[in-house]
């Protein structure tokens, strides 16, 4: 909201208060300031100047040279635009000026001939929005404008502008009497608001028109004034310039009235072309059906019987409360005006712009709710506008249909109470003071609840703990003491499943990878690319009705694409070699009527890829575990994964449950990512870990008695797997086993092809006795001659 | 004989001056005291004088050998120390040559401050705990005094599943499902993501992180709340960091409020980071609003509680001088690596 502290002066006096402080000093009070603006101040050295003579330029068909006076001196100026003739006032933007946007302009040459400047269109100078086709040509002014004046000071620039953010709950603060109100109370400054007079010319309004309103739950307030013999012209500079500053474009005297009042009162008014209106009537009800409207805009718009519309008893006029209908608009040619102010359900009105897929300035002030007692004020603001604009005569009476009028309401408040909500020690007297400034009344002052008064445009107050935010905002938040909670002690501190998180990533940052997050919101093209079976669950996933693209549609059933991506992009960024993890939830749906909502499962993915292979990932799984205290853990050997390497991929599963997968990405996939040839995935169901990991340590006495070292060198076929060597040596040697050691494994030269070398160190150890070495022979015989006879195996010697 | 050992004992102290290394000092031993070395064969020649003069020779002797003994031993050291050093200083590496740096892993810059935000409120009591994202519009906006049709819900562009689930826009939620399931006193911070359907630039993104922070209690007041956030804000931005709480406005709270804190990349003085001002704005709060807690079930004239929201992204951008949301969850190393 857009406030021009020069109009606000008009209210309350503030023209003493340096723009920055007053902004500085609002926000504290509860009006938060955006931007602190000043009109044109990125305007500098362009003044008004005359051209004495236009000349063809000899080396370029499309430029001109003109020669300009610019007060102290003739220069020489060359445009492109086609608009200029001899003896135009236009802005000159000399040698050394600056514009908006940064743009700085220079002395220099074009085509040969010498240029000290610049003529500007009203675009140029910032005025796009304000003036009509402003980038077509340069900005011609008035004839009458003096030559070598300052722009700003022609264009009554310069003007002190705050942007205010206006919160939902303060509707009244979206006009200049809410504003002046505010700063009235911020500033201890009375607040004065003119009365209005309106000079009348006799006739009777109620010979002109009648109103009926049919849908009174969408309309609670319909008010109206004729004006009659019209003259359509621009409205004067001072109002213009208010407009222009407070963001708003200026049309014509009855347009910019309404727009005025608006902005003044904050209650949207709306002009009808009075002869435009069959049977002197207005009829306010629910659109049929199928019924057609041509809004202002130019287009046709299909209605229904959610809507409300503003008809004569033909046809429908107005889509009430949202855009005007292009039939009755005002516009040159009117000669006779009815003026509307009304106040329209703020539901039906957000409903119906929705419906409709537009919104403007009116529908959103109603949306939000407007005081219905401003209605009648603002409708005789206007009517008092038109005569001090000489723009038509007002016909006396108003039509004015309320039936049920709001009154203000009371509220049960006790000091005693607010202060100890707020934690401070502000006096009675204090609050009742604070309540005034704001024109909050408060009755049974003598007693310990006191009644306030709510008026009727702060329709936000409703409860004890609302008056008391208006007391401490007045009294200023930062005037309350900061203190520590009291009462008694609470536990706190992170529970099991978030220390094991904890844990988790100090295992896996200490390995060596970057922690990642990813979007949690995906593309169902993904389950393609990683190719994933159409049948899968994977594939049923939360859609999101309104996404912001396909690539943004999906919740995610896996981490796996996510891993994906960032590994493509690091890859793209010529990193040679990375490890990643992220720990972030899958959404899955369930068919659970009475939850409504999917289970959401947090899962841990791991990639990698550049210097590592598949066995590095596993080592990465491996500590994991052990450091969660899972010591019992199998891979299994899975190929029929599509998303994976069918020999190079292992599912994990602990206690016969299978938590999840690891392996080398599928080759199909690599080219659908752009990622290297040898990546490494694994994506564990991170909840079920948390639910198997075992904290508690058990301290276990250090061994007494030596150990025995033996190794054992074995050629075995290719396709034995070390697992199943290590089940013979633990069988075969049971509990003197302490610990197996696979130190090398060999294929190549010396080695019989299909055969591989597979070495091991084996640790024996008894805990309650020396083992002598026969004994430990007799075992580590055993454990040979059975992987010799069970897996083929030959010792190497 | 007396003047033959006083000339053996001159000439080996210079002999052993002249020795350079173990080898000539080992001569010089051998020279004089080996079994044919002069001073030996002196010891031995001692039996032709007489008894007067035999212990004193001999003790003259004994006195020169010991002597000579331990100029050589002497010697001996200071060579085996000269030795040690020379070899000390052949071996020389380029100590300017790189080390082996380990990869170190890292977490992510939003767990870092995530974590540590944990920690200050678990320090004061505060448990941490977790709900649903994709969420029922019941919690997400009428538990949370935001009607159906109410204007508050287009400041939040809402993703929706169907009419009745959507995409938490905030973390807010959680205050209704857990004071559903708990009494006061209650004491907790909710970390976790929300969605907004917001463009991606460099300071939007359709998923983000909040922190909500509720506290309900018998006497909880809008001092405890600036006083629980000045910890806050302190203990994340540093002891000298300064607070201003500013009116503002959420359905959920009453009064609310917005916290600034003196900008901690510059202190205070004005930089890109705060735009100039020496102020940025952190997070959202207020007194909890007496419709939330009796959707609760929660007694309001009895109870009285404060909560906020924080956004995790934000904070860590200030916190880390980062100017760009998306870098978060584009994940490249180079940005990884720098926390």
């Amino acid at each position: 909201m857009l406030v021009p502290l020069k109009w606000l002066n008009e209210y309350v006096k503030i023209d003493d208060i340096d723009p920055q402080e007053f902004a500085d000093r609002m926000t504290m009070s509860g009006s938060k300031v955006e931007e602190v603006i000043e009109t044109g101040k990125e305007i500098e050295n362009v003044v008004t100047g005359r051209i004495v003579k236009i000349e063809k330029h000899p080396n370029a068909e499309k430029l001109v040279v003109c020669q300009m006076d610019v007060g102290s001196e003739t220069i020489q100026i060359i445009t492109g635009a086609d608009n200029v003739r001899e003896g135009q006032i236009v802005p000159v933007a000399l040698h050394g000026s600056k514009l908006p946007g940064g743009v700085k302009i220079k002395r220099g040459k074009l085509r040969g001939l010498e240029s000290n400047g610049m003529l500007c269109s009203a675009a140029e100078l910032g005025l796009g929005e304000y003036v009509p086709n402003a980038a077509a040509g340069i900005y011609i002014l008035p004839e009458d404008t003096k030559v070598g004046v300052d722009i700003k000071d022609v264009l009554n620039l310069g003007n002190a502008v705050i942007d205010f953010e206006i919160t939902s709950n303060r509707p009244d603060c979206l006009s200049m009497i809410g504003m002046a109100r505010e700063a009235s109370v911020t500033f201890n400054r009375p607040l004065s608001i003119p009365e209005i007079h309106v000079k009348e010319n006799g006739q009777d309004v109620n010979d002109f028109i009648d109103v009926e309103i049919k849908a009174k739950d969408l309309c609670t307030r319909y008010g109206v004034r004729i004006v009659r013999n019209v003259k359509i012209e621009e409205s004067p500079d001072w109002m213009k310039e208010r407009l222009k500053d407070a963001g708003v474009r200026p049309i014509n005297n009855i347009v910019d009235i309404t727009n005025y009042v608006m902005l003044e009162y904050g209650q949207p008014l709306h002009a009808f072309d009075y002869d435009k209106i069959s049977g002197k009537k207005i009829i306010v009800r629910r659109a049929k059906d199928g019924e057609n409207l041509k809004t202002l805009d130019g287009k046709d718009r299909k209605l229904d019987n959610s809507m409300l519309v503003i008809a004569d008893p033909e046809k429908p006029l107005v889509v009430a409360g949202v855009m005007g209908g292009e039939d009755s608009e005002v516009t040159e040619k009117s000669s006779n005006i009815l003026f509307e102010t009304a106040n329209f359900n703020g539901t039906s009105v957000r409903l119906t712009s929705k419906k409709l897929g537009f919104r403007t300035e009116a529908s959103s002030r109603f949306e939000k709710g407007i005081d219905p007692n401003i209605a009648l004020d603002a409708l005789n603001r206007a009517a008092e506008l038109v005569v001090e604009l000489k723009a038509g005569e007002v016909v006396s009476g108003v039509v004015d249909n309320y039936d049920n009028e709001l009154r203000p309401w009371t509220v049960d408040i006790s000091p005693d109470r607010i202060n100890r909500f707020l934690g401070t020690d502000i006096p009675k007297d204090k609050m009742v003071s604070i309540l005034e400034s704001l024109k909050i009344d408060v009755v049974d002052k003598d007693k310990d609840v006191m009644k306030a008064v709510i008026p009727t445009f702060r329709a936000d107050i409703e409860l004890e703990e609302d008056i008391a935010e208006e007391i401490a905002r007045i009294y200023g938040y930062n005037n309350i003491e900061s203190t520590r909670i009291k009462g008694e002690a609470l536990e706190g501190g992170l529970n099991r499943e978030q220390k094991i998180e904890g844990i988790a990533r100090d295992i896996l940052t200490g390995s060596g990878l970057y922690e990642t997050i990813t979007y949690s919101i995906v593309s169902p093209d993904d389950f393609d690319k990683i190719n994933i079976p159409k049948n899968s669950a994977l594939r049923n996933t939360i859609t999101i009705l309104n996404p912001l693209g396909r690539d943004l549609s999906i919740m995610r059933t896996t981490l796996i694409p996510s891993m994906l991506e960032v590994i493509a992009r690091n890859y793209s960024k010529k990193i040679e070699s990375a490890g990643f993890f992220e720990l972030g939830r899958v959404y899955w749906p369930l068919d659970d009527k009475i939850s409504k909502l999917p289970e959401e499962k947090n899962m841990l993915v791991i990639g990698m890829y550049g210097d590592c292979d598949f066995y590095d990932i596993k080592g990465c799984i491996e500590l994991l575990l052990q450091s969660l205290g899972i010591r019992k853990y199998e891979f299994k050997r899975e190929s029929d994964n599509a998303t994976f390497h069918p020999g190079k991929t292992a599912k994990l599963e602990v206690k016969r449950k299978n938590i999840g997968i690891v392996g080398e990405i599928h080759p199909d996939i690599i080219e659908r990512f752009d990622i290297p040839k040898h990546v490494y995935i694994c994506e564990l169901d991170f909840d079920e870990i948390v639910s198997l990991s075992e904290l508690d340590k058990h301290f276990k006495p250090l061994p007494k008695y030596p150990s025995i070292e033996r190794d054992m060198a074995l050629l075995v076929d290719r396709n034995i797997m070390a697992s199943e060597i290590e089940d013979i040596i633990r069988e075969k040697g049971g509990n003197l086993i302490e610990s197996i050691k696979l130190f090398d494994v060999y294929e190549g030269k010396q080695i019989p092809e299909g055969k591989k070398s597979i070495a091991y160190s084996i640790i024996y150890r008894s805990d309650c006795r020396t083992l002598k070495d026969d004994e430990v022979n007799k075992v580590h015989d055993s454990i040979i001659k059975s992987v010799e006879s069970n897996l083929g195996a030959q010792l190497r010697l | 004989m007396r003047d033959q050992l006083l000339k053996i004992k001159k000439e080996a102290s210079e002999d052993i001056k002249k020795a350079s290394n173990a080898m000539e000092l080992d001569n010089v031993r051998v020279k004089y005291l080996g079994k044919k070395g002069s001073l030996t064969a002196i010891l031995r020649g001692m039996g032709s004088l007489s008894s007067e003069e035999r212990p004193v020779i001999g003790k003259l002797a004994n006195e020169i050998r010991s002597e000579i003994e331990g100029l050589i031993n002497d010697a001996l050291e200071s060579v085996k120390e000269r030795e040690k050093h020379e070899k000390l200083k052949s071996e020389v590496i380029d100590i300017s040559m790189p080390g082996r740096i380990k990869e170190r892993g890292a977490r992510h810059p939003l767990t870092i401050v995530l974590d540590e935000i944990k920690e200050i409120f678990t320090g004061m009591g505060f448990l941490v705990v977790e709900g649903p994202e994709v969420e029922l519009d019941y919690y997400n906006f009428e538990a949370m005094n935001i009607p159906k049709n109410h204007p508050a819900r287009d400041v939040q562009d809402t993703f929706y599943i169907n009419d009745e689930v959507l995409l938490r826009t905030q973390t807010s939620p959680m205050q209704a499902r857990y004071m559903e399931k708990n009494k006061p006193p209650i004491r907790i911070i909710v970390p976790g993501r929300v969605y907004r359907s917001d463009t991606p630039d460099a300071s939007h993104s359709p998923v983000f992180t909040q922190i909500e922070g509720l506290v309900v209690d018998d006497g909880i007041t809008m001092g405890n709340l600036k006083g629980t956030l000045d910890i806050f804000a302190r203990k994340l931005f540093g002891e000298d960091t300064k607070t201003k709480f500013r009116p503002h406005h959420f359905n959920f709270t009453e009064p609310s409020a917005e916290l600034d804190v003196s900008c901690s990349v510059c202190k205070g003085v004005g930089c890109s980071v705060c735009k100039g001002t020496g102020w940025v704005e952190i997070l959202g709060c207020g007194m909890v609003h007496p419709k939330v807690l009796e959707f609760c079930n929660i007694d309001h004239r009895r109870y009285s509680g404060f909560a906020f929201g924080v956004g995790l992204e934000r904070v860590a951008m200030i916190k880390y001088g980062i100017n760009d949301i998306r870098l978060f969850y584009e994940n490249d190393i180079r940005f990884l690596n720098q926390f």
